[in-house]
């Protein structure tokens, strides 16, 4: 076999030169097998460098292309459009990783590991076989999942556009976490005032097609074309009928008797009802855990009330649960996050006192159309006179999460504020760093920092006791704590005590990274496929995450995200089509016995027995090309194009002929 | 004026001596706080970790020898930082300096020459089984009882062992003795930056065990407990360890003691830091005291993970703590706040300083301390 192959050697300015000789590995790559020509370059991605390339391919007859640079996940891309518009299958390009994989980690003998990077690149090289890319038109519907803030901006954005969106909400209701607080930093407006008319938008849209009460189950498919399977679950009322005048939510038997979820316990609700005024849709779900219809098929001696004043007889107790098919060209994740249960923090006695309490439940204190309609108040009513504000429970603590929740410095002194602008009570911050990093929030800082009756406290809280060493202390909460400026233990005596309980990531998050197939960080929540340069995309083509299912995030922050994803969503569509990696799996079926350990391995799906013959069959729409099935194969049926046995081996045979 | 520069030659030298521990603090201050030492007197443990992060610090300060070692400070520092780690290798810096205190050189110097810290003749480490008629352990006896320095010579600690060899008599155990080829198990000289003792102590014990082909050791000290299993096995030792009160545990659940006699008296519980929070054994000396009849168990009001130090750990035992200094009247305090007439412990450090506070207290009468081997042979 004649081949004709080109190597070119990046310095990368000093990123590879300062430890990998590029001249001398050049050199060594010129007398290989089938190259006709070695360079070394200070820049192969810069335009010049391209030029030389196309240049080479073309008078030299170039049939193959071998560059060491920086990893394949920088360049591979611009190469090989280099190699395209020469006129060379784009396939035929190898990266020679010399950056990261050698210049960046080694001191002594960088030079030699890089030659036989090169040697075994060009080996591959030598092997390599032309492949075809196909096209996968993209379905112009797009599902978003989770109609918190995110989901919610995301879902306009597309459907503003003139696009179909499904949107799939767990909850009865759109809304998320933002839709329970109480006012939002650094300005202080009310989060309904500015959430409530996105979420009618959402309601009324067109396009919009608003799926609450909703969870998504099964995914299948890839980029342009997933098939989604969502399960309705049984409202017990007939959204088309219902008017959402409330009546039923006012009669019901066990009116006030239910604690509400949306209230964190604060409040009561009916056994029919809308977590809150403002629900979208507005429209109420029957709890099959507390209706006595439900529960036991009687309610009362007359039957079911609600029943009774429902004039257009939307209340339906036969109602099921039913499934919904969508064909979605690509999908947003937006679930959000959940916070974390303070008692994992024995300490600081929440669940112990009273008057410990979480940020959340704190918000719906402070909320006028919360449970005290806005009133600060202890548990037996009373106004507190002091109150302490511990950060950082549960966050930047390797016994619980490493990360910072980035939110809690700022809604802590937003706390401050609101408790100021109530009651009389003193405020103390305990805190071990202020991080107010965002537009207007070092501003915020200092307006808190110049308010009366607002302390700061630099210094983590060891605990919260109820037991009294001072008359001061007596009936009262102690916080004790290092205050680490002053160099001095002290404690604090207080009525209430708000816990800045950490954002984690969603109880489901593993299941739901499984129906998705996208990964999952460390920290648990969904990985982002560049932590910088694409944080939005994930490994799986066409499903995109935005908001806090990707880490602790603000409102802006989150909407940043959401718009972001909905562009990328936009983008996709405006192209209509996408280009597929020829990278996929294939079966010799002459060899295949069809023991199907590679199916077992298969974490896309993408493999199933062919009966009656009994040999695998691979989706090539389904094979995101990660070779499980080839390593497994005992008998060498199953491989995949670009990382053949035939390219691996002649990889291996260039390393070990050293 | 005086001018204060960093030192990174002193702070190089404690990370090299085990302290690289100290890197990871971000300075909150939750190891101050949940410090003992500041129920009695101001400790800045943040602020020391500081000092030495930037060699600032006094090596002669009197600070550097006050950690007892109890762990509370690791159990939730956010960082995971050894805090322990930093005072070994702050004092191992001192003993170099030759600022050790003076009750832990001799201490220390017994420990060298007769492998005890009492100053006591190694062959005198088996007297005060003299009369019993315990048989020196040999090659296939099923179980090693080792008492820990602290029983074999302190005659008020004494009586943990005479009631561990009564209950393993009463429940026809094979166990032995090594008596005078045991060396102290070196847990407090090796937290006292004495590392070197620590090694040759641990190697000689490591040694005997091995000649003896010892399988088991039931041991009476948290302090022993937590060497051996955790620190023993880095060196060579490999044999498997019980505490006394997991041993109680499984006799009595294989039904070979049987708490019959009652015994009702409102009896509360002390963690000792290194069985409670090195060690996570929370629920065996709870569960043989819940299994003796008519005894009421109560909760000190600090208790398992939150309980708070006698003050006897880090080889503190060696030290003079002032009067009004001692963790151990605290607890002693929070025993007779909740009302119990017997404060139950499993540790000789815990004995010694619980014992002497009750007398310093004058509260005897109202009070009693024992170990949990003592109540269980009271009642079998």
């Amino acid at each position: 076999m004649e081949r004709r192959i080109g190597v070119y050697v990046c310095h990368c300015g000093l990123n590879i030169a300062a430890t990998v000789d590029p001249k001398e590995v050049a050199e060594s790559a010129a007398s290989l097998n089938g190259v006709v020509l070695a360079r070394d370059y200070m820049f192969m991605c810069s335009d010049p460098g391209q030029e030389l390339i196309l240049k080479d391919i073309k008078e030299h007859k170039l049939d193959r292309v071998v560059v060491a640079a920086c990893s394949p996940l920088m360049h591979e891309h611009t190469f090989r459009r280099v190699c395209r518009e020469a006129g060379i299958n784009p396939y035929f390009l190898e990266i020679a990783n010399i950056r990261e994989h050698c210049s960046w980690v080694h001191d002594d003998g960088a030079t030699e590991k890089a030659k036989e990077l090169v040697r075994a690149a060009v080996m591959k090289a030598y092997y390599d076989e032309p492949l075809e890319t196909s096209e996968v038109a993209i379905n112009p519907n797009t599902l978003v999942v989770g109609g918190g803030i995110a989901g919610i901006q995301a879902a306009l954005d597309i459907a503003d556009a003139g696009y179909k969106v499904y949107l799939v909400e767990r909850e009865p209701s759109i809304g998320g976490h933002m839709i329970q607080l109480d006012k939002t930093f650094p300005t202080l407006d009310c989060s309904a005032c500015i959430l409530t008319p996105k979420m009618s938008d959402v309601g009324s849209h067109p396009n919009i097609d608003l799926l609450s009460y909703s969870e998504v189950e099964e995914v299948s498919g890839s980029i342009g074309e997933f098939r989604v399977k969502v399960r309705r679950k049984a409202r017990y009322v007939d959204e088309n009928k219902c008017t959402g005048c409330g009546l039923c939510m006012d009669e019901c038997r066990l009116k006030g008797r239910i604690t509400s979820e949306f209230d964190l316990g604060l409040g009561m609700r009916s056994a029919i009802y809308t977590p809150f005024a403002q629900a979208v849709p507005n429209k109420p779900v029957i709890d099959p855990e507390h209706c006595l219809m439900l529960k036991t098929g009687k309610c009362g001696k007359e039957g079911p009330k609600c029943v009774e004043v429902c004039g257009p007889e939307a209340i339906d107790f036969e109602q099921k649960d039913t499934y919904l098919e969508l064909d979605v060209g690509s999908i947003i994740l937006a679930t959000g996050y959940d916070q974390q249960d303070p008692s994992a923090v024995p300490q600081y006695g929440y669940g112990k006192f009273d008057n410990v309490i979480s940020g959340l439940e704190f918000e719906r204190l402070s909320n006028a159309a919360g449970p005290t309609e806005g009133q600060i108040m202890l548990k037996n009513g009373q106004t507190p006179e002091s109150v302490a504000i511990i950060h950082c429970v549960g966050s930047r603590d390797k016994n619980f999460h490493e990360y910072c929740s980035r939110v809690c410095c700022m809604y802590a002194l937003k706390f401050a504020h609101l408790i100021r602008e109530k009651t009389n009570a003193e405020v103390y911050q305990m805190y071990i760093d202020m991080r107010c990093f965002g537009e207007g929030y070092e501003e915020f800082y200092e307006r808190l920092s110049t308010e009366d009756g607002i302390m700061f406290i630099r210094g983590k809280a060891s605990q919260v006791t109820d037991r009294a060493q001072t008359e001061e202390e007596k009936g009262k909460l102690t916080v004790c704590v290092e205050d680490t400026l002053l160099g001095k233990f002290i404690r604090v005596p207080v009525d209430m005590v708000i816990l800045c309980d950490a954002l984690e990531p969603r109880a489901d998050t593993e299941e739901m990274a499984k129906v998705f197939s996208i990964g999952r960080r460390a920290d648990g929540f969904f990985m982002e496929r560049h932590v910088k340069l694409d944080p939005i995309s994930t490994l799986n083509d066409g499903i995109f995450i935005a908001g806090c299912c990707e880490g602790p995030k603000d409102i802006p922050d989150t909407v940043a995200q959401a718009k972001a994803a909905a562009s990328e969503v936009l983008s996709l569509l405006a192209r209509g089509s996408v280009e597929i990696e020829p990278i996929v799996a294939s079966v010799d079926e002459e060899v295949c016995i069809g023991c199907g350990l590679c199916e077992k391995m298969c974490v896309y799906g993408a493999l199933s027995l062919a009966e009656p013959e009994g040999v695998m069959t691979v989706n090539e729409a389904l094979c995101k090309g990660c070779g499980a099935c080839s390593g497994i194969c005992p008998s060498g049926a199953m491989s995949l194009s670009h990382f053949t046995y035939r390219q691996i081996l002649g990889q291996v045979e260039a390393f070990s002929s050293y | 004026m005086e001018v204060a520069n960093p030192l990174s030659e002193v702070s190089e030298a404690i990370i090299e001596a085990g302290g690289e521990a100290l890197k990871s603090c971000y300075q909150c201050g939750l190891c101050t706080a949940s410090c003992p030492w500041n129920l009695v007197r101001s400790f800045l443990t943040r602020r020391l970790i500081h000092e030495s992060q930037i060699g600032l610090l006094d090596l002669g300060s009197e600070e550097v020898w006050l950690c007892a070692t109890c762990g509370a400070c690791v159990e939730r520092c956010p960082r995971g930082v050894e805090i322990i780690d930093i005072f070994k290798a702050l004092r191992g810096i001192g003993t170099q300096w030759g600022v050790t205190p003076k009750t832990v050189k001799i201490a220390m110097g017994g420990i060298l020459t007769s492998g005890n810290p009492w100053q006591e003749e190694r062959e005198k480490r088996a007297d005060w089984a003299k009369d019993l008629d315990i048989k020196a352990f040999t090659q296939g006896t099923e179980l090693l009882y080792y008492p820990c320095c602290t029983p074999a010579y302190d005659r008020r600690a004494r009586r943990i062992a005479l009631a561990t060899v009564d209950i393993l008599k009463k429940a026809g155990v094979d166990f032995g003795i090594l008596g005078p080829e045991e060396n102290c198990c070196g847990e407090s000289a090796r937290k006292l930056g004495e590392e070197d003792i620590f090694q040759s102590l641990a190697k000689g014990n490591i040694d005997a065990f091995k000649r003896h082909e010892v399988k088991r050791v039931l041991v009476s000290s948290p302090h022993c407990y937590h060497t051996f299993k955790n620190e023993y096995p880095d060196l060579g030792g490999d044999f498997e360890v019980v505490h006394i009160t997991q041993f109680l545990m499984e006799l009595i659940e294989d039904g070979r003691i049987k708490p019959e006699k009652p015994f009702p008296k409102k009896v509360t519980y002390h963690d000792p830091c290194y069985l409670g929070r090195h060690n996570k054994v929370y629920e065996e000396p709870r569960k043989v005291l819940e299994s003796i009849p008519e005894l009421e168990l109560i909760e000190l009001p600090d208790s398992r993970e939150e309980a708070v130090c006698c003050g006897g750990g880090g080889g503190r035992i060696w030290m003079e703590t002032k009067k009004e200094e001692r963790f151990s009247d605290l607890r002693i305090e929070q025993a007779l706040e909740v009302g119990a007439e017997v404060l139950a412990i499993c540790c000789p450090y815990c004995m010694l300083n619980f014992d002497d506070s009750l007398l310093n207290m004058g509260k005897e009468d109202v009070l009693e301390i024992k170990d949990i081997s003592e109540l269980v042979n009271e009642v079998i």
